[in-house]
């Protein structure tokens, strides 16, 4: 290749990255700006705390939905995050690479790919049915648990195992035992990457529509225990958009959702952080 | 001589390789013990198998006897703590943990169950002194140890490495990461550490072998060719490998 054709291919590559990058940024702008406009005017305080009405204008607020949509989490996280990380530190750290371990991998990732309403059929099967749960915050917390626990599996084990054998090594000579060295060793220094993890399943708890539909049932009542049902904001988002007039009030809730994600994302930033910053004796 | 370590018969093997083969010999106290040879000759392992580092890989296996003080450190009823508080480790990258100073050299004492603070703060002083580090560090305790030098982190490693208050000192190729200056502190260093404990050091440099080592073993394929003291073995060599090897023949 001459001189100049390689310098007009790096031209031609340049243009395609920059375009990539260009055409990436602005879809994502637009998408949140277009919510944004036309949502925003329609939030003000009454409508953050006030119970939806129903009926097809879709009168009312989203109080119960908020109230709803936070228990769910706070539930969900509260099972999901120890059994998580306590899988990724066995899967890590102490699992044997046999057979058995191969195939649970294998099973992990499969999961992983498995689609969320497939979750849900099994949620409402297990948790709504056979275990008399009924449509509640419990039976869609549990299924949100097994629809992500092989995400935060996967990233989890993969921030452990991104802890450089020096660090192991060293704890070891030093008379630590194989937990003294998980505990404090491995696992503040995998903290970051698990945090990364954590937020991705925040996100998607959030987000998810489909399998809380069939788990929770939709009521707009505001929840009074983990059996109550309920429809979290994507639920609600749903609903407003698909079975009123109220596209408006629909857009509102999106742009509610984008800055519950924000807000999660930065809180959960700020703590690993924090902690890093702890770690590592403020350097 | 006065044995601090001593090997009977100590073979090695990684699964079906085998690492080590019959190797038998004493390590004196108070004095530095250099292991050289080729990589892969066994050097490193034979260290790891002093504190039983290599128990953690899977599939390893050991053959023969290794005491300490007359004790066999591989004895079923033997707890490896026990065995690792008294034989510390230094590693060839400078490893310290991403923590500060103060919490680099206090992990083997809190591990272990010391938790009063005012004993961990002289516990710390006294083993960063031992490792001609207070006086660079004394002021800024609570940065990262990671902000440190090449040179300095690996002093961290040998301070850390002493807060448990060991008996014997291994040291894995400890300047092979370092430059010339910081290799020559660490040198000057060991030849203090020996007053109070017996080193083990591995390396690849036959000049520091010959510079800061009582006694040489020269290892060949898992087996111990010659071990001698450092002077006769670099002037003298028995075996013709041996020779061969100082010489620059091979390795």
């Amino acid at each position: 290749m001459s001189r100049m054709s390689a310098r007009s291919a790096q031209k031609a590559a340049m243009v395609c990255i920059w375009g990539a990058g260009a055409i990436t940024v602005l879809t994502v702008l637009s998408i949140i700006g277009y919510v944004l406009v036309r949502g925003l005017p329609h939030i003000g305080w009454s409508f953050l705390t006030t119970l939806p009405k129903g009926g097809l204008s879709g009168e009312g607020g989203i109080s119960s939905a908020i109230v709803c949509t936070f228990y769910l989490i706070a539930f969900t996280m509260v099972i999901l995050v120890p059994l998580g990380i306590g899988a990724a530190v066995y899967l890590a750290e102490y699992a044997p690479n046999t057979m058995l371990t191969r195939l649970i991998r294998y099973g992990v990732e499969t999961l992983a790919g498995v689609p969320s309403i497939v979750f849900g059929l099994f949620g409402f099967a297990l948790f709504v049915t056979a275990l008399h749960f009924g449509f509640s915050i419990l039976a869609g917390a549990l299924t949100l648990v097994c629809l992500l626990l092989p995400t935060l599996i996967r990233t989890s084990e993969e921030a452990l195992r991104a802890v450089p054998r020096s660090h192991r090594e060293a704890a070891l000579a030093l008379g630590a035992t194989q937990w003294q060295t998980i505990w404090r060793v491995t696992l503040p220094a995998a903290i970051p990457g698990i945090v990364t993890g954590v937020i991705l399943c925040m996100g998607r708890a959030v987000g998810e529509t489909a399998c809380l539909f069939v788990t929770m049932g939709g009521s707009a009542a505001m929840p009074t225990s983990l059996l109550s049902g309920g429809r979290t904001l994507s639920l609600a988002l749903f609903n407003l958009a698909m079975d009123t007039n109220a596209i408006e009030k629909a857009m509102a809730v999106g742009v509610v959702l984008i800055i519950t994600i924000v807000i999660i994302n930065a809180i959960t930033n700020w703590l690993s952080q924090r902690f890093r910053a702890r770690m590592a004796g403020g350097a | 001589m006065e044995a601090k370590i001593e090997t009977r018969q100590l073979s090695f093997y990684y699964g079906k390789r085998q690492a080590l083969t019959n190797v038998s010999l004493k390590v004196p106290s108070n004095q530095i013990t250099a292991f050289i040879g080729p990589s892969g000759c066994g050097k490193s392992t034979f260290l790891r198998v002093l504190n039983r580092m290599n128990e953690t890989i899977p599939g390893a296996r050991l053959e023969g006897e290794v005491l300490l003080d007359g004790q066999n450190i591989y004895n079923p009823g033997v707890d490896v703590v026990e065995v690792r508080k008294k034989v510390g480790m230094v590693f060839q990258q400078p490893n310290p943990f991403p923590k500060s100073i103060f919490e680099n050299v206090a992990f083997g004492p809190r591990v272990l169950g010391m938790s009063h603070s005012v004993s961990l703060n002289e516990v710390v002083e006294r083993s960063l002194r031992a490792a001609a580090l207070w006086d660079e560090v004394k002021d800024s305790l609570g940065k990262s140890g990671l902000a440190l030098s090449g040179g300095q982190q690996q002093r961290l490693c040998i301070a850390r490495a002493l807060a448990t208050g060991p008996e014997v000192l291994l040291m894995d190729e400890p300047c092979s990461a370092l430059d010339p200056q910081s290799t020559l502190r660490i040198e000057e260093l060991m030849d203090e550490l020996k007053e109070r404990y017996s080193i083990v050091i591995v390396t690849h440099n036959l000049q520091q072998a010959g510079r800061v080592s009582d006694w040489t073993g020269f290892l060949l394929l898992g087996e111990l060719v010659e071990y001698g003291k450092t002077s006769e073995l670099f002037s003298r060599p028995r075996d013709k490998r041996t020779e061969d090897y100082i010489t620059g023949r091979f390795g």
